[in-house]
């Protein structure tokens, strides 16, 4: 277990494995993602309220879903940075703020375009797109965060500390539609309950929710081999990889 | 399929313009994210090259002023460091 977790921290054990795994993050990410939306696009049937419109949710619901995943994995980062010194941990939150940046612009975006034929209006400012425009900004805080310290021990733990105080804007994005009385719909997904739509409705949302985390998975390994290179560029291993191309 | 023809699959009962601009921007920034960290990722590795490179020739050329009779095997037997490799940018 310790040694796994020692393991786990070494960037050159990173760079090797994720070399090996990332292609196939991207090719089952795109099948997934591609089919989802297909599926759902063409093929799933009509919403009897919303019409159409409603095929914003095969996006709309991945990228929300996955704007939250990511910011509670940098928490979890975080803590892992703070109490381990681990420097992968850092390297990931670098990595995938600004991914996460414009996953929550997408999910901000996508549901904006979904309100005006259902709700009638953009914008308005109710407890779910109040809390997830406080996350957008938060994703900005910790990357402008990042830029401004120079030293790199002090930039992670204060991008560490931002991260673990803005996870507690995950639980109330998560019930904000029950807390309050919004005009946002209840979750889609469930983990306890059967969802309520009917199977040709929520399996091509599933697909394109797996696809678009697989995606984001080859997008962090892509992102932290880069930051990885910059960060070790005197090691022996970089140089062998660069000169030779293996790890 | 859900829709009779094309030109009802693009209109979506009029609610063709919220939709595919959705997916337009969705697939859009996908697109520059990914081209954007592979790029940089290639970037990363092209500084790294160009610093062992110039490493190489700076050692390199240290050696031969420094030692007048070594000097004459420096020349006679380059070094593969010394060999530049044109990489385009793409």
């Amino acid at each position: 277990m310790w040694q796994f977790f020692h393991k786990l921290g070494s960037p050159k054990w990173f760079f090797g494995i994720s070399t090996r795994f990332a292609p196939w993050f991207l090719t089952g990410g795109m099948l997934l993602l591609v089919t989802g939306a297909v599926w759902g696009l063409a093929f799933a049937p009509t919403d009897y309220l919303q019409g159409d419109s409603y095929r914003i949710i095969f996006i709309h619901v991945p990228t929300a879903m996955l704007a939250q995943s990511v910011y509670i994995m940098m928490a979890s980062a975080g803590v892992v940075t703070l109490v381990w010194r681990m420097k992968l941990a850092d390297v990931f939150v670098k990595a995938v703020a600004p991914v996460g940046l414009v996953i929550t612009f997408l999910a901000l975006f996508t549901g904006a375009v979904w309100g005006k034929p259902t709700w009638g209006t953009w914008w308005i400012w109710d407890a779910r797109l109040t809390s997830m425009l406080i996350l957008l900004f938060l994703y900005g805080g910790v990357i402008a965060l990042d830029r401004a310290i120079n030293d790199e021990k002090s930039a992670a733990r204060a991008v560490a500390v931002l991260t673990l105080v803005g996870v507690v804007n995950i639980p109330i994005i998560k019930y904000s539609v029950e807390w309050w009385n919004t005009l946002h719909q209840p979750a889609t997904f469930k983990l306890t309950e059967k969802p309520s739509m009917p199977a040709e409705m929520w399996v091509p949302l599933l697909l394109s929710v797996l696809g678009l985390y697989l995606i984001f998975g080859w997008l962090a390994c892509v992102r932290m081999q880069t930051e990885i290179l910059c960060r070790e560029q005197r090691s022996r291993w970089v140089k062998e990889f660069v000169t030779t191309g293996r790890v | 399929m859900a829709f009779d023809s094309f030109s009802a699959f693009m209109a979506m009962e009029g609610h063709g313009p919220y939709v595919w601009s959705c997916y337009a921007m969705f697939f859009v920034l996908m697109m520059v994210m990914m081209v954007w960290s592979v790029r940089s990722r290639k970037a990363a590795i092209e500084s790294c090259r160009r610093g062992y490179e110039f490493q190489a020739g700076k050692l390199h050329g240290d050696s031969i002023e420094s030692s007048s009779e070594k000097s004459k095997v420096a020349y006679s037997a380059p070094s593969a460091a010394f060999e530049r490799v044109d990489v385009s940018q793409d």
